[in-house]
C-alpha cells in the first residue's frame, strides 16, 4: 500500500493551524468553516487509512526526507495506529461540530480552533510517529496547547485548574524528556524500531529499569492513573465541553496509554513473559485507578467533574487490560480506548449541552431536564449505558473481553473486581441521570431549551456510532482491534516491519 | 561522571521549589530549572573527549573527532518547547495575578474534592 | 510601556540595527555554522524588543504591532509548511529537498537547496512570534480587554 497519506494527519491541522488566524482577520466565521472542513477531512482520511490497512500490509512505513530509518524520522501506520487515529479524529469531528455554536458565549473563537488544530497536529503526531524524540516533541504540541484550552474560560477555576494542571503536566513531558535523553546514551539512536535493536542486545540491567520508571512516570502523569491523577478532576471540568470531550476522550489515552503501550511493548519488548513484574504494577495501578475513581465519582456535584473521575476509573480498566498482557486483555484494552473515547466523549458533550441551555453544571440545582431536552437526556443514557457496560453497547464488550482475558490467565478476582466496578460505574452515572434528567418531586423542573441542532447533530453522531460499534463488535475485532493486538503482542518483531526486514 | 549527577541534583533542586514554594513565580523558576538541567544533561550526553565542534571550517577537513551533534539539535529543540511552556506559564501566571490579586497558592484554592 | 533615559536611546538605536543584522547572518548561514533559523530569528525579536523598551509606546501602537506580528508569524509558518509540502509534491516525502541545485557545498551560502527558505521561514516565524509574545506579556494591558 501506498503510505503517501500517513503524514497528512500532521501537516493538515498544522496548516489550518497557520491559516485560521490569518483568514479569522478577514472574516470572523471562517474559523468555524475551516475547523470542520478539517476536522471532516482527518475523519475520512484515518477511516481511509484503516480500510487501507484491511488489504493485508501490516504496516505502512513514511521516511520523512526520504532518509533511512537509521538517520531520518520514520512515520509508522499500523493496526494500533489506525485505531488510536480513527479514535482521535472522530471524536475530533464531533467536539469540532459541537463547538461551533457552543462557543457562542466565550470569545476569541479563531484562538480555540487554533489551539484545538494543534491539539489535533500532538495526538496524530504521537499516534504516526515512529521516532522517540519526535513522540516527546508531538506530546509538548499537544499539551502545551490543551493548557491553554483549559484555561480558555479565564474565570478563576479555569486559571486555577489551568496552572496545576500545566506545573504537573510539565513535571511529566520533564520525566519523558529525561527518560529519552537516558536512553539516547545507551543506544544512540531515536528511532523507534532501531532502537528495540539496539536495547534487546543490552539485557535487563538497572539502567534498562531507570528508563523504563521515567517512562512509566512520565506516561503515567500525562494519562491520570491514580497515584498521579491530581490535575484531571480540576482541568477536565474547567476546559469548555468540547475540549473536555477531547481531553476525556482521545487525549489521556494517546498521549498516557498508547505511548506507553507502544514504547513499552515494542520499544523495550516486554511482555507477560519476560516481566511479570511490570505488568503485576500495571494491574496494581490499575486497579487503584478503578476503585478510586469509581468511589470519588459517587462523591460528586458537579455534572463535569463526575465524568472526569469516571475517566480516571475507566483508565484503570484499560491498564488491568493491558497489565493482563494475554490476547484477550489487550484486545479489551484497546476496544475499550474506542468504546470509552466514544462514550466519554458524548457525555461530555451532554454536559455541555446542559451547561449551555442552563448555565450550570451543579447536580443539585438542576432537575427535569428530560422533558425539555429529550435528546441530550437519551443520548446521556444510551452513552452512559455503553460506559457501564450494558449490552448491546460497545462498553460491553471492552469490559467483557477484559474479563475473558482475567479468566483465561487465572486471575479470578480481578474478573470479580472488573465486572463489581462496572455496576459502580452504571450507580454514578445513573445518579446524574437521576437528578438532571428526571423530574424530583420536591422540585421544579429547571428551565431550558433543547440544544441547538448542530449540537444535537455532533452527540447523536457519537451515540450512533457507540451503538454501531457495539452491535458490529465482531468485524471491528476481526479487522481492526485483534490485529492492533497482535502488534503489540510481537514485541521485539515491530521493528522489523519498520526496517523492512 | 560528576556533571551528570550535578545536572541531577539540579532537577532535584527544581523539583524541591516546585515542591515546596508558595510562590507562583517561584514555582515557575524551579520549573525552568528542572528543564534546563534536563536540557544539560542531554548536551552533556554527546560529550566526546578531544572532540571539535562539528562544523566544517575548510574543505577536506577530517571528521573523526567531531562531537555527536545530535544530542545539540535535540536540546535546541526542548530549549524551543521550553520557551513556549514558560511564556504560557507566565501568561497564566500573570492572569492569575489579575483574578485572585495574589502570587500564593495556598490562597488560590476554590477547587477541591 | 514608558520609554527610557536618553543614554538608553543612544545605544540601543545604535544596536538595534546591528542586532537586526547579525540575527539575519544568523538566519541565513544556518546551513553553513551554528545557529539558524531560531537563534537568528530570537536575535531579530530581540532586535525590536530592545528598540520598543527604549523608547516605548502608546497603546494603539502596542496592539497595531501585536496584531502585525501575529499575522506576520503565521504567514512564516504557512511559509514554511508551503517549503515541506514542496518536497512531498514535487518529489516524494514530506520534507524533502525539493531544489534541483545540487544537495550542498561546505562553505558556500547558496547551496543545500531547501534549507536556506526553510531556515529564513522558521527565522520570520521566531522572530515575529518571540515579539508577540513580549507584547502580549509585557504590554498585556490591551491584550487581556480582548
Amino acid at each position: 500500500m501506498d503510505a503517501r497519506f500517513v503524514p497528512l494527519f500532521v501537516i493538515i491541522p498544522l496548516a489550518s493551524a497557520f491559516l485560521i488566524p490569518l483568514f479569522a482577520k478577514l472574516w470572523q466565521r471562517s474559523a468555524d468553516l475551516i475547523a470542520n472542513a478539517v476536522g471532516a477531512v482527518l475523519a475520512g482520511l484515518s477511516v481511509y487509512g484503516a480500510l487501507s490497512l484491511f488489504t493485508g500490509s501490516q504496516v505502512l512505513v513514511y521516511r520523512l526526507g526520504g532518509w533511512h530509518p537509521s538517520l531520518g524520522i520514520t512515520l509508522a501506520y499500523d493496526h494500533l495506529t489506525a485505531l488510536v487515529v480513527l479514535a482521535v479524529n472522530i471524536v475530533g469531528l464531533c467536539a469540532l461540530l459541537f463547538a461551533v455554536r457552543y462557543l457562542d458565549h466565550y470569545t476569541g473563537r479563531w484562538k480555540f480552533y487554533a489551539l484545538f488544530m494543534l491539539i489535533l497536529v500532538g495526538l496524530n503526531g504521537v499516534s504516526v510517529t515512529g521516532d522517540m524524540f519526535n513522540l516527546f516533541v508531538f506530546t509538548e504540541i499537544a499539551a502545551v496547547s490543551s493548557y491553554a484550552l483549559v484555561a480558555f474560560g479565564t474565570d478563576f477555576d479555569e486559571l486555577e485548574a489551568g496552572f496545576k494542571y500545566m506545573v504537573i503536566g510539565e513535571i511529566g513531558g520533564a520525566a519523558i524528556l529525561l527518560a529519552i535523553a537516558l536512553l539516547y546514551a545507551k543506544a544512540s539512536t531515536l528511532n523507534m524500531a532501531v532502537v528495540s535493536q539496539v536495547m534487546a542486545g543490552f539485557g535487563r540491567t538497572p539502567l534498562f529499569w531507570l528508563i523504563v520508571a521515567m517512562f512509566l512516570v512520565g506516561f503515567a502523569i500525562k494519562m491520570a492513573m491514580v497515584p498521579f491523577h491530581a490535575w484531571l478532576p480540576d482541568a477536565h471540568p474547567s476546559a469548555p465541553a468540547p475540549v473536555s470531550a477531547l481531553l476525556s476522550g482521545v487525549f489521556i489515552k494517546v498521549l498516557g496509554v498508547y505511548a506507553m503501550s507502544r514504547v513499552m511493548f515494542n520499544v523495550f519488548g516486554l511482555s507477560r513473559a519476560n516481566a511479570a513484574g511490570f505488568f503485576n504494577l500495571l494491574i496494581g495501578f490499575g486497579v487503584l485507578s478503578i476503585v478510586a475513581g469509581g468511589l470519588l465519582a459517587y462523591a460528586q456535584k458537579d455534572y463535569k467533574r463526575l465524568l472526569a473521575y469516571s475517566s480516571i476509573s475507566q483508565i484503570g480498566y484499560i491498564l488491568i487490560g493491558l497489565g493482563i498482557g494475554n490476547y484477550w486483555g489487550i484486545v479489551g484494552a484497546l476496544f475499550h480506548i474506542l468504546a470509552h473515547a466514544l462514550g466519554k466523549g458524548l457525555l461530555f458533550l451532554t454536559a455541555g449541552s446542559v451547561e449551555h441551555a442552563t448555565g450550570t453544571r451543579d447536580l443539585d440545582r438542576l432537575s427535569g431536564l428530560e422533558k425539555r431536552m429529550p435528546a441530550t437526556a437519551w443520548s446521556y443514557l444510551l452513552g452512559s449505558l455503553s460506559l457501564a457496560g450494558v449490552p448491546p453497547f460497545a462498553g460491553f464488550f471492552s469490559k467483557f473481553f477484559i474479563i475473558v482475558g482475567a479468566l483465561s490467565a487465572d486471575m479470578y478476582w480481578l474478573a470479580i473486581l472488573a465486572a463489581l466496578f462496572s455496576t459502580v460505574t452504571l450507580g454514578y452515572l445513573v445518579k446524574v441521570a437521576n437528578r438532571a434528567f428526571f423530574a424530583r418531586r420536591d422540585r421544579e423542573p429547571t428551565a431550558a431549551r433543547e440544544a441547538p441542532a448542530v449540537m444535537v447533530v455532533a452527540m447523536l453522531g457519537l451515540l450512533v456510532l457507540t451503538i454501531v460499534l457495539g452491535v458490529g463488535f465482531k468485524p471491528v475485532v476481526d479487522r481492526l482491534v485483534g490485529p492492533a493486538a497482535n502488534v503489540l503482542l510481537q514485541g521485539l518483531g515491530y521493528a522489523q516491519g519498520i526496517l523492512g526486514m | 561522571m560528576i556533571p551528570y549527577f550535578a545536572c541531577i541534583l539540579l532537577v532535584l533542586i527544581g523539583l524541591y521549589a516546585v515542591v515546596t514554594k508558595r510562590n507562583i513565580v517561584r514555582i515557575i523558576i524551579g520549573f525552568s530549572l528542572v528543564e534546563y538541567a534536563i536540557n544539560l544533561f542531554f548536551a552533556l550526553v554527546g560529550f566526546k573527549r578531544e572532540g571539535i565542534p562539528p562544523i566544517i571550517t575548510e574543505l577536506g577537513q577530517s571528521r573523526s573527532n567531531f562531537v555527536d551533534p545530535l544530542p545539540q539539535a535535540l536540546v535546541l529543540t526542548a530549549i524551543v518547547i521550553g520557551l513556549a511552556t514558560t511564556a504560557l506559564m507566565l501568561a497564566l501566571a500573570m492572569r492569575i495575578y489579575e483574578k485572585y490579586r495574589t502570587f500564593d497558592i495556598t490562597e488560590i484554592r476554590r477547587l477541591r474534592g | 510601556m514608558r520609554g527610557m533615559s536618553p543614554v538608553v536611546q543612544v545605544i540601543a538605536r545604535l544596536l538595534a540595527g546591528l542586532l537586526f543584522l547579525f540575527g539575519t547572518y544568523i538566519v541565513m548561514h544556518g546551513h553553513l555554522t551554528p545557529g539558524g533559523g531560531f537563534a537568528g530569528g530570537v536575535l531579530v525579536a530581540a532586535a525590536f524588543i530592545l528598540m520598543s523598551l527604549a523608547f516605548g509606546s502608546v497603546e494603539h501602537t502596542e496592539r497595531n504591532s501585536y496584531t502585525l506580528s501575529s499575522v506576520v508569524e503565521s504567514l512564516g509558518g504557512v511559509l514554511f509548511v508551503c517549503l515541506a509540502l514542496a518536497g512531498y509534491v514535487a518529489v516524494a516525502y514530506f520534507f524533502q529537498n525539493a531544489a534541483t541545485y545540487g544537495t550542498g557545498t561546505p562553505l558556500k551560502l547558496i547551496s543545500g537547496g531547501m534549507i536556506l527558505p526553510a531556515n529564513i521561514a522558521i527565522g520570520i516565524k521566531v522572530g515575529a512570534g518571540l515579539f508577540a509574545v513580549f507584547l502580549a506579556l509585557g504590554a498585556s494591558r490591551f491584550v487581556m480587554k480582548d
